[in-house]
């Protein structure tokens, strides 16, 4: 992305500055957002354990377990918000939920 | 060559509203409003305009759909009364917030409960924070004439605002009356095309109504506000151009006998006609009286209404809806904030009248500046806050 929407327009931008009704010219922005910094559980990968089944991406409300050639790789910390449902769909014990240190 | 009729104020809004030509009218029928979407549908189905009609199954989805087909980039008008905007109310906020210059032809009506049908205020009173632009009708010309300018005051990129054109239920939207209206190509020319810099149609992307943090939620309510201020302006703007093309003029409010009147009343819609009335009756018995009548209410003249009526010693506020703060109707409220800033200002008394379409006649009016007259000669108002034609 040429622009970023969070770097534009910030929480010190004067009013005068700010788009009208604050409508986003740009798409996909919400990735922009840190959402992840919610998190009170974070759930910990383990790679050896796991089968590549691919159980847990499509069970994962936000898109957080990212999947590049058939493959899933480590979570998307960025916006996780920890909910632990990956963890419960894995069949392999190759997700824990642990207790995330701020 | 301007075209002599005869019509109600919902036909003469309709009519306004074909001659548009808007691109989408969601709506649904709610009496005394019903006629207008009803006599557009006609238009629709006759292939007198290339609106697309959207027969939605409530007010609370008139004013969603209208939301949405504005944001996509169509220029969007619906009709209501009473309980069907009151339905309207988190969408009312939301065209105003998003910015969406959506017109809205509001037939007062008062709300529930008791159930009533009739004029009074409540409905566009209780909405006036929504952020709308509020514009009212004396009578059917009025309410034609300011549906006309609607689209030019919203959409102006200074602007960017919903606007609600009000007129009363049935005593102007039922009652017949001659009318002058503009020619189809002369409104087509003076609303002119509508060309939003940004709509969710065009192709670049865009988003509309995302969340805002607190980080963020202020300055677009200041902006909205800024918006607000500058539709005063405009409003005036577009009245001139208006007068150009029929000859009739508008300003923020109307003014009857006041420049030298001791005694005035401030008074919105149809009231103001049987108010003129008792104008001319006590003028012709040499009384100093006059009258102001308020066409835009939102945003609100306040300094140039102190400026009209800083020299009267005493003035009624007509309120034909309840506030329930226990001292006083709102345009009172808004009269007495005006003219706070005021060294001089003249003695205020408020006159809840009309409620649920309670008859206004014009000695009724003559009882007002009765009143007025025993105030200024004993000096001050006993009791400010009074109910007219209420059997007690």
């Amino acid at each position: 992305m040429s622009e970023r929407v969070t770097e534009k327009y910030t929480d010190q931008s004067r009013w005068q500055d700010l788009t009208v009704a604050c409508d986003i010219y740009l798409p996909g922005t919400s990735a922009e957002f840190r959402t992840g910094d919610w998190r009170t559980d974070m759930p910990i990968w383990d790679a050896e354990k796991c089968k590549q089944c691919l159980l847990c991406t499509p069970a994962c409300p936000d898109s957080s377990i990212p999947v590049t050639e058939g493959k899933r790789l480590d979570f998307d910390y960025d916006h996780c918000k920890g909910c632990g449902i990956c963890a419960q769909v894995c069949p392999f014990g190759a997700i824990t939920m642990v207790k995330e240190e701020k | 060559m301007a075209i002599r009729e005869r019509l109600s104020g919902n036909e003469a809004v309709a009519i306004a509203m074909r001659q548009i030509n808007p691109d989408v009218m969601p709506a649904f029928p709610i009496t005394p409003s019903t006629e207008i979407p009803q006599y557009f549908s006609a238009f629709v189905a006759n292939g007198q305009v290339d609106t697309e009609f959207i027969p939605v199954e409530s007010e609370h989805s008139a004013m969603s759909a209208a939301v949405g087909a504005s944001a996509a980039g169509a220029r969007v008008l619906t009709a209501t009364s009473s309980c069907g905007m009151a339905l309207m109310w988190e969408e009312l906020y939301v065209a105003a917030s998003n910015r969406l210059p959506i017109a809205l032809a509001l037939v007062n009506r008062a709300l529930s409960g008791p159930i009533n049908i009739n004029a009074d205020h409540s409905d566009s009173m209780g909405a006036r924070d929504s952020g709308w632009i509020q514009i009212y009708s004396e009578n059917n010309q009025e309410a034609y004439d300011n549906f006309v300018q609607a689209f030019r005051i919203a959409e102006n990129e200074k602007v960017l605002l919903p606007i609600m054109i009000c007129q009363d239920g049935f005593i102007t939207s039922h009652a017949v009356e001659n009318i002058s209206l503009l020619e189809d190509d002369v409104v087509k020319n003076f609303v002119g095309e509508y060309q939003p810099k940004h709509y969710l149609l065009d192709d670049k992307s865009m988003a509309v109504g995302a969340y805002a943090t607190p980080g963020f939620y202020m300055e677009a309510k200041k902006a909205q506000a800024e918006a607000m201020k500058n539709a005063k302006q405009v409003i005036l703007d577009v009245a001139k151009e208006f007068k150009a093309i029929s000859g009739r003029e508008y300003g923020l409010f109307e003014t009857y006998q006041l420049e030298d009147a001791e005694c005035a009343i401030v008074i919105i819609n149809s009231a103001a006609g049987t108010a003129k009335d008792a104008v001319d009756r006590l003028r012709a018995q040499g009384k100093k009286v006059g009258l102001l009548k308020i066409r835009v209410f939102r945003p609100f003249p306040a300094e140039e209404m102190a400026e009209a009526l800083k020299h009267c010693k005493a003035i009624a506020v007509m309120d034909r809806s309840e506030g329930f703060n226990s001292q006083g109707g709102p345009v009172c409220a808004e009269v007495k904030s005006a003219l706070y800033g005021c060294e001089e200002k003249p003695l205020i008394v408020n006159y809840i009248y009309g409620l649920g379409g309670r008859d206004v006649r014009v000695e009724n009016i003559e009882e007002v500046y009765a009143a007025l007259e025993e105030i200024v000669a004993k000096g001050k108002v006993e009791d400010d806050y009074r109910y007219l034609s209420l059997r007690d």
